[in-house]
């Protein structure tokens, strides 16, 4: 018996989240004493294979065709199911990222198994096989129990850290077979935002509202962020004025984070958004409105306008990081 | 063009979440429901496609009755006929399965779902759905032209977009900026009390999870408020403290 994960990269690197799957299935493997296989799909240079096993693979599925160096949901999940199929995998790891969730479902109908999609904790299987996930767009959780002999765990960013476990894995060529119908979608063009970190997988988010009072004070926001090593972020209504892109938008409706911490500057925190970021681990509300819902739900709070707050949380910030440095 | 648009009931986005029956139901006393806000989106923009290029749009929902008023406001928006699958919807799984089996001859050129629902925002339809009928498909996209039976689309990929070619027929779920939602008018909602609206019994397939119980998260332990005039004590704490930065 095995623990499939599979381990994304982006032209060749790692994601953060793939680190974070291969500890999280080796955290599952060491109650259960299954191998952990990771599979890498594409091709990856330069000793980079072994970062798997550093956060907790035995072993190292490598299908380095060409073919996969562009994602594609159909080939993915074909490819993902021979090598399950193969190491007789009963249980599979892979983030919820946007490739997760378009590969997930498919490579779930070729097993026959059972999936949870937003996996925030590991297993409880005392009785049965039950997963957490977020639900009601962060609203609630959910006890999630999976009837299917085998299992599909998609896991959400930030819910599990690395661990360095530094184990010896072997690494397997493995040359997948494909049909016509793996390649039915074509990647035209691929548009990364470069030097900026994706909102999805950020661990620190800068995140404005309507008291940011127009796209033209996004600048220290910005820079906020920049000297943090943050994201940017926004409400609901920012982005339907299109103050800012819609891919920054946090809420029931926009996308649910999990930062280790949101700094919410002029946002009064009306449920639909509190619901997409209060899984934060530490939430940091700015408001001049000292009745703002947002610091009911906020770990620090400022009353005060956030054209005074943020220019020295600036200053103190760069003042930290060149102390660190 | 003879497009297909899943829809989803699910609470009002403003809806404060509470359980029952010691955290096994969801509440719904009192909740006011509503057509899932990206299914709405993907409906929007089947009507205008079938604007653009002819043809037909239907959508199909998997519920009991209660969600047919749903059902009638997504064909006073514009939508042709509606199937309703009676079946209480328990998982990702078996939604789609149910759908894969009732339009499993229908050879719908184009189907829609949204990104995720709002309540149980797994995702899963798409890609379900397309696997059970050995079609390709694009999820989360933004943009859609299509252009003498060749899709092209725009995608969300984690850090940008990409934009992505493919044949009809396919599978698409829509994000955010696919479509602006559209309000039925007096004469789509008269009209949508005539249009046929479907209602067939489900198959007999299992669904692959069940929820065992809800939580609900934790309250803050409350806010430790900082003066404005010491703003920069946050940094401090944050680092110190809180150790997050």
């Amino acid at each position: 018996m095995a623990i499939l994960v599979f381990a994304e990269n982006i032209e060749g690197i790692y994601k953060k989240s793939s680190f974070e799957a291969v500890s999280y299935a080796a955290a599952i493997a060491s109650t259960t004493g299954d191998k952990v296989i990771a599979a890498s799909l594409g091709t990856v240079e330069g000793g980079r294979l072994e970062e798997l096993a550093r956060y907790g693979a035995d072993k190292i599925v490598n299908a380095s065709d060409k073919k996969l160096d562009v994602f594609n949901p159909q080939a993915y999940a074909s490819v993902l199911a021979q090598i399950a199929k193969q190491e007789n995998a009963t249980i599979v790891v892979l983030s919820n990222t946007y490739s997760g969730k378009s590969l997930a479902p498919r490579l779930a109908v070729k097993l026959n198994a059972g999936l949870v999609s937003g996996v925030i904790t590991l297993p409880e299987t005392s009785s049965g096989f039950k997963v957490k996930k977020t639900v009601f767009s962060g609203k609630a959780f959910a006890d999630v129990e999976i009837k299917n002999q085998v299992k599909i765990l998609a896991l959400t960013a930030n819910s599990y850290s690395p661990q360095e476990l530094n184990k010896a894995a072997e690494i397997a060529e493995f040359s997948a077979s494909f049909s016509d119908s793996d390649f039915a979608s074509q990647s035209v063009e691929v548009k990364r935002v470069s030097g900026k970190i994706p909102l999805t997988e950020a661990e620190l988010v800068v995140s404005g509202g309507r008291g940011m009072k127009g796209p033209e004070n996004w600048a220290m926001l910005e820079e906020l962020a920049n000297v943090l090593g943050a994201a940017t972020a926004c409400s609901k209504p920012v982005s339907d004025m299109h103050w800012r892109p819609h891919s920054e938008h946090v809420g029931q409706t926009g996308i649910t984070i999990k930062p280790n911490l949101y700094i919410a500057c002029g946002i009064s925190g009306a449920i639909q958004h509190l619901a997409g970021v209060s899984s934060s681990k530490v939430i940091v509300a700015i408001n001049k409105d000292p009745e703002a819902p947002f610091f009911k739900a906020a770990d620090y709070g400022i009353i005060g306008d956030v054209f005074d707050v943020v220019p020295k949380l600036v200053t103190a910030a760069k003042n930290l990081k060149s102390s660190q440095n | 063009m003879k497009i297909l648009v899943c829809i989803s009931n699910v609470p009002d986005t403003t809806t404060k979440i509470t359980f029952t029956d010691n955290n096994t139901k969801f509440n719904s006393a009192g909740v006011q429901f509503i057509i899932n806000p990206y299914d709405e989106l993907a409906l929007t923009k089947a009507l205008e496609l079938v604007e653009k290029h002819q043809g037909t749009v239907t959508v199909i929902n998997v519920g009991l009755a209660d969600t047919e008023p749903n059902i009638r406001k997504a064909l006073a928006i514009g939508a042709n006929d509606a199937i309703r699958i009676n079946a209480q919807p328990t998982d990702a799984f078996f939604v789609a399965s149910q759908i894969a089996e009732a339009v499993k001859s229908e050879n719908y050129d184009l189907i829609f779902t949204g990104r995720e629902s709002i309540d149980y925002n797994s995702g899963q339809v798409c890609g379900l759905l397309a696997e059970m009928l050995a079609l390709p498909s694009v999820n989360v996209i933004n943009t859609l032209d299509i252009d003498n039976g060749v899709a092209t689309m725009e995608r969300d990929i984690d850090g940008g977009r990409e934009v992505v070619k493919c044949n009809l027929p396919m599978v698409v779920s829509a994000q955010k900026e696919l479509a602006e939602p559209r309000i039925p008018n007096m004469r789509g909602i008269m009209a949508a009390r005539t249009k046929p609206l479907k209602v067939v019994d489900p198959a007999s397939l299992p669904n692959s999870t069940e929820i065992a119980v809800y939580e609900l998260p934790q309250p803050k332990a409350g806010c430790k408020m900082i003066d404005a005039e010491k703003a920069e004590e946050l940094i401090s704490l944050l680092h110190n403290e809180a150790k997050v930065i």
